[in-house]
């Protein structure tokens, strides 16, 4: 099927896949391991309470910021890769 | 020289600075009042966004919820860092492609209908006129403290400053004004912050002293201050909260809430590039990151010292006697935002968890009720004065607290009175307006949306960060579903989008109005703002992600049920998914 799409087409959709394993990220930091699975992670101690504190408090925060550069660093590449940048 | 000159000097002479930028910078075209001129540099408009987004709230309000709350509170450490992943991956450098002035130009002109744009300005104006309101209520804390002035008065200082620069200076006034404002609050933020960190931990760094070992009695920190709450009845710092739901979906409604605010996305407008945009959110997230690591540590901190000053020997031995209480106390007692009643008239201050569940403890140790109230906004501001800082600091925090309240005012203000000259009356009333005509309309409905958010700053609807908490959800609700379906679907039709808006915005306006009155005024509520009334335990603060999901549902089907959009709109979303071609932002190129 990638093989008939045309390069813009394939450009956009390697485009959704980095933004969906993003977002995949994105989510299990902050949903997951600082809210949900918090229970879970109780018994990892950090700092005189659990690693989901911290996840809550600061780990989310610096993910979200790793996150981000990284989309810019992949779609600066996919932007050259397929010419379609300015 | 008096506590009150040093503040006025501080306070002063960051407003002078200000004021100096904005002159300097003085708009002469509406490109330049609107965006800038498309000319600033991503770590530059980076700063300048930090600078917009962090607010009153942020600043002011926030650590004394974290404060208050605890691991419970989290959320808005989360939220409002997270929205910005949403905003660099799904709108911003789209919107950037799109290459216009305004959120309704992009909703108005992708869904072909000036009804669509005309909702979307409504929408735009109720999120940003419930985030003034926030922000008022923030300056107006810092200011009657500061200058010892009334909170009445406060307000009205601030409306008058923010008059000048919003209106005279335009987005160029407030992009370099909002970095000198960005460099003012981080400062003032972060040396109050390290003091007490040494003082505490020993750590120099506030992010890492907050899990370090607590100096006087070798706990960790979270460890030792858990045990000291406990002792008083509250819960304990660190607790889990069982209401999951509702923690998740106000997370949620912060992060969407983010995206959508048009104060935030114009933002994205300013830079040259696609490219640029999408660095530009990493870089805005990265001088954020550095208050909000910082936030929790002052929560924690100022906690444990509010505590530890009221009993000095732990909760068994007799409390602070009032006549001997710090000076802190007794300033902020003035403005009536700390309050005393010696319940059990022995002259001392107890300060705990009046509940059912302790009542017993307190009363064996002759306690008659809680003594002290203390305002959740006054903890960042009084932070200094807790920790026995020089007087030099609680000069540079207050100018801080201000400049975080008038920067993001002055944002908002702008997004709203591009939304009524550029949108409502250019682009729907009157297309044939002068650009100096459509000037003159853009400062006018400044001057308006001012008069009517310190009106609303005069009667607020909680503290500063909850009723900014309410603009995120009406934003998350309305906004950012809009554009994001208007990028990533090629289906999406006018009615699918304005029915999804409205379906949006309505529900989670009544869901809001329910809970907190008609219009935010008290006592016309219908149902009691407590847990027991709530819809599967979601609060007011939390519907906002419901009302997005509402909005992306009603739209889907809306739109399956109609026409597709015509071709050329189609043609216009597919444009918009590539960066080539993209040229500096404009409204007079289509």
């Amino acid at each position: 099927m990638s093989d008939e799409k045309s390069p813009a087409a394939q450009y956009w959709s390697a485009n959704l896949r980095l933004i969906l394993g993003c977002l995949i990220v994105w989510a299990f930091v902050s949903y997951g391991c600082a809210i949900l699975f918090r229970p879970l992670l109780a018994g990892i101690q950090f700092g005189g309470t659990d690693l989901g504190f911290w996840f809550a408090q600061q780990g989310s925060i610096l993910s979200f910021i790793g996150l981000i550069f990284f989309y810019a660093w992949k779609m600066n590449k996919l932007d050259k890769k397929f010419d379609l940048g300015e | 020289m008096s506590q009150f000159a040093i503040n006025l000097i501080f306070v002063g002479g960051s407003f002078a600075l200000y004021i100096g930028i904005a002159i300097w910078a003085r708009a002469s075209s509406t490109k330049e009042f609107y965006v800038a001129g498309g000319g600033i540099n991503p770590v530059t408009n980076g700063m300048a966004t930090a600078a917009d987004w962090m607010s009153a709230a942020s600043f002011i309000s926030m650590a004394g919820l974290i404060s208050a709350g605890g691991y419970a509170n989290s959320t808005f450490l989360m939220g409002w860092t997270g929205g910005y992943v949403l905003l660099a991956m799904l709108l911003a450098p789209y919107l950037r492609k799109f290459g216009k002035f305004t959120v309704p130009d992009f909703i108005g002109d992708r869904f072909y209908s000036s009804k669509a744009r005309l909702v979307a300005v409504v929408c735009l104006i109720v999120a940003s006129v419930t985030y003034v309101i926030g922000q008022m209520t923030g300056a107006g804390v810092a200011f009657s403290r500061f200058l010892e002035v009334s909170s009445t008065a406060g307000i009205w200082i601030a409306a008058v400053i923010v008059f000048f620069y919003a209106v005279f200076g335009g987005m160029k006034g407030i992009t370099y004004t909002q970095v000198a404002q960005y460099v003012v609050l981080i400062i003032a933020y972060t040396i109050p912050a390290i003091f007490i960190s040494l003082q505490l931990t020993g750590n120099p760094i506030p992010m890492f002293g907050l899990f370090s070992e607590h100096t006087d009695s070798g706990m960790p920190l979270l460890a030792k201050l858990d045990e000291v709450v406990r002792e008083l009845g509250f819960r304990d710092y660190t607790a889990d909260v069982s209401n999951k739901l509702n923690m998740v979906l106000f997370t949620l409604s912060l992060m969407i809430g983010t995206a959508g605010l048009p104060h935030v996305i114009i933002r994205f407008f300013t830079v040259p590039k696609v490219a640029d945009a999408r660095w530009s959110a990493g870089w805005a997230l990265v001088f954020i990151a550095l208050l909000y690591l910082t936030a929790p540590a002052v929560a924690s901190m100022a906690r444990l010292n509010l505590l530890t000053t009221v009993f000095p020997d732990g909760a068994e031995a007799p409390a602070l006697a009032y006549d001997e209480r710090p000076q802190w106390i007794r300033s902020w007692e003035e403005t009536g935002l700390v309050n005393f009643d010696d319940k059990n008239n022995d002259g001392r201050i107890q300060f705990y968890n009046a509940v059912p569940s302790f009542e017993d403890t307190a009363e064996s140790r002759g306690w008659a009720g809680n003594e002290l109230t203390v305002n959740n906004d006054i903890l960042v501001l009084a932070n200094p004065e807790i920790a026995n800082l020089p007087g030099w600091v609680i000069g540079l925090i207050a100018a801080g607290g201000i400049a975080a309240a008038l920067s993001t005012a002055a944002g908002l203000l702008l997004a709203i009175s591009s939304a009524i000259s550029h949108d409502l009356i250019k682009k729907t009333l009157k297309p044939d307006i002068s650009e100096k005509g459509e000037m003159l309309a853009a400062r006018i409905s400044m001057g308006g949306a001012i008069l009517l958010a310190t009106y609303l700053g005069l009667n607020p609807p909680g503290f500063a960060a909850q009723t900014v908490a309410l603009a995120f959800g009406i934003a998350a609700a309305s906004i950012f579903p809009a554009i994001m379906m208007g990028i990533f679907s090629t289906r999406m039709n006018d009615k699918g989008a304005i029915a999804g808006m409205l379906a949006g915005l309505l529900s989670t306006l009544l869901y809001i109005f329910t809970y907190l009155g008609w219009f935010f005024i008290p006592d016309t509520n219908m149902l009691a703002n407590t847990a027991d009334n709530w819809l599967f335990g979601i609060s007011p603060l939390s519907f906002g992600a419901v009302g997005a999901m509402i909005n992306f549902g009603v739209a889907f089907i809306v739109s399956n049920a109609t026409d597709a959009p015509p071709k050329e709109i189609q043609e216009l979303v597919e444009s918009v998914r590539y960066p080539k071609g993209a040229g500096a932002a404009s409204h007079l190129s289509h």
